[in-house]
């Protein structure tokens, strides 16, 4: 089998998570088929983020170029579709993260590669290609096949293998770009942070997330009064910011803060993974929804199938009256 | 300015209970209501903004059955002037891929300077079918967007990357972006509206009106299943009042209050 591809993931100097979970993810499977594992960074000064791979591959394609400084969808599929054609890799993984998302399917388009995105886990058998994605709000799994050809392109969910150690040492070889200047059609300007907002949920041993659940903007002074009565701060999922009901930073998932507090309590919130991969690390998590079925129950310690309007004034008094 | 804005018609799973039907590879959808996807609803709301600001024409596109009208119209109503459904009747076990492929045989033919999707459907989930059709169409694009604006015939556009960040970038048109929730606010239509935009005519394209109309798919559902249970959750059962109170019971044994 020809080698498995693993695309690094870095911003700000810093090499993303999935990255390594992408080289653990690849490094099984080429083990398991009896292939080699090969990691692409595109960058500029690369020498670090190599080095923090080399023991990670077998080998290292390194594409180190001031055009690749940021990441650029256009300029990157430039430079990888490029790469593909003349390296023919079974399988080539990115994260489905904002950088995937935004390159994979323009790449494997161009290059009339069979592609699928958001996978949870890959199985091949026989040249067949199978793989685990998730549909419908996460509540349901779906086992996807995809065509078979000679290669694969595959974005693959934060989370879905663990990062391992390894002690490899990778050939590095160093790549010319195929262009010397960035398209003019899509240009890098900059990074712009987030805004630090009054309270920082990061910082809080209790936190109380809600969302969807809780119906009406008018509804969150019970929360509030209920996360006081633990010393707690409220923070959301998505739908809660996007109706600016609470500010951005007060966001817990994968496009905003990731919480590790000692105690969550996830009220009317179903558990998109996107949430999930903010509030994971918690300590203890407590649920409370009324659909039993809610994904937000798999990454529960406690659950409470319930309608929350009755529960948490309940809890409230409950707790007053323990402390 | 011309917009075309691709939506879809998805059924609202978020919180409802989901069933898997007898086929093994879809959804009981008889107890579920549908509307518009999330993201499109965004998407079509900076459509009418950008058509505020600037002028110009929007057309709403849409793979769908007969249902997919209702939903058109909606968007009729929100400020689209234009309605094309391409019939999914006429197809069948399509993927994503297909679907960008079905939706660039039509949008080939149309005038635009800027398309908008949402970023992502939610019963589908695989975010590809913008990037996809930009490429198809050889325009280029930018996904998650957050934030956009025209100035000087190109786009000035924030993307939102992980953990807040965004990402702020100039994109020359036409192009494709794929729009995030929470960019505007949506806006409800009108009364007035909706019964002005039931009068209206919707194109309906079939396969035989496209060329080509036979489309190479990527990928087959096999099966839908159940997730597997990750982590055992106790669930304490009882009314709302014995549950709180076991609930409470255990927050002081684990020393959090």
């Amino acid at each position: 089998m020809s080698d498995i591809f693993v695309l690094i993931e870095h911003r700000q100097e810093e090499i993303r998570d999935i990255s390594f979970e992408l080289l653990a993810a690849g490094r099984k499977l080429a083990e398991k088929y009896n292939s080699k594992l090969t990691a692409v960074t595109l960058g500029y000064h690369t020498e670090k983020i190599v080095e923090k791979i080399k023991d990670q591959a077998h080998r290292i394609l390194n594409f180190d170029n001031e055009i690749f400084k940021e990441f650029n969808a256009e300029t990157y599929q430039i430079a990888l579709s490029d790469l593909i054609q003349k390296e023919n890799p079974f399988l080539f993984l990115t994260g489905h993260t904002s950088f995937g998302m935004d390159l994979c399917p323009a790449l494997a388009t161009q290059l009339k590669i069979p592609y699928t995105t958001d996978c949870l886990d890959i199985e091949i058998s026989d040249k067949n290609l199978k793989v685990i994605r998730q549909m419908f709000d996460g509540k349901l799994n779906a086992k996807v096949s995809l065509r078979e050809n000679q290669s694969y392109i595959l974005t693959v969910r934060a989370g879905s293998f663990p990062a391992t150690e390894s002690n490899l040492d990778a050939e590095i070889s160093n790549m010319d770009p195929p262009i010397s200047e960035p398209p003019d059609y899509r240009k890098f300007i900059e990074y712009i942070e987030a805004v630090a907002g009054d309270v920082d949920i990061t910082k809080s041993d209790v936190v109380v997330g809600i969302g969807r659940g809780i119906k009406e903007q008018e509804n969150l002074a019970m929360i509030e009064e209920f996360a006081d009565s633990l010393g707690g701060v409220v923070a959301c999922s998505r739908p809660i910011v996007d109706a600016d009901w609470l500010p951005k930073d007060r966001q817990i998932g994968s496009s905003g803060k990731v919480i590790k507090p000692k105690l969550y309590i996830a009220i009317g919130i179903s558990g998109a993974f996107q949430h999930v991969a903010g509030m994971k690390s918690a300590e203890t998590i407590v649920a409370i929804n009324k659909d039993a079925n809610a994904p937000i129950f798999n990454e529960a310690d406690y659950g409470i199938v319930d309608d929350l309007f009755k529960v948490v004034p309940v809890l409230k008094e409950k707790i007053l009256e323990i402390k | 300015m011309d917009i075309l804005v691709c939506i879809k018609r998805v059924p609202q799973t978020a919180e409802a209970e989901v069933k898997i039907d007898a086929s093994g590879k879809d959804i009981e959808k008889d107890r579920l209501t549908f509307d518009m996807n999330e993201s499109d609803t965004y998407a079509l709301e900076e459509a009418v903004l950008m058509k505020e600001k600037f002028g110009g024409n929007i057309t709403v596109i849409s793979l769908g059955e007969k249902d997919t009208e209702d939903t058109l119209r909606i968007a009729l109503a929100k400020g689209a002037d234009t309605a094309i459904r391409i019939k999914a009747e006429d197809f069948s076990d399509i993927d994503a891929f297909q679907t960008s492929q079905i939706l660039q045989t039509v949008i080939k033919n149309l005038n635009y300077d800027i398309i908008f999707t949402g970023c992502i459907s939610t019963d589908d989930a695989y975010s590809q079918i913008g990037v996809t059709l930009a490429e198809l169409l050889d325009i280029p694009h930018a996904t998650l967007v957050v934030n956009f604006d025209v100035k000087e015939n190109r786009a000035d556009v924030q993307r939102e990357l992980e953990g807040g960040l965004i990402e702020h970038l100039d994109v020359s048109l036409p192009a494709l972006f794929t729009i995030q929730t929470g960019i505007n606010e949506p806006r409800y239509a009108s009364l007035i509206a909706i019964r002005r935009a039931a009068k209206k005519e919707i194109q309906v394209i079939g396969k035989d009106e496209l060329q080509p109309n036979e489309f190479l798919g990527n990928s087959i559902l096999e099966e839908l299943f159940v997730p597997p249970i990750s982590k055992q959750v106790e669930i304490l059962s009882g009314t709302a009042g014995e549950s709180a109170g076991k609930l409470a019971g255990i927050f002081k044994e684990k020393g959090l209050i």
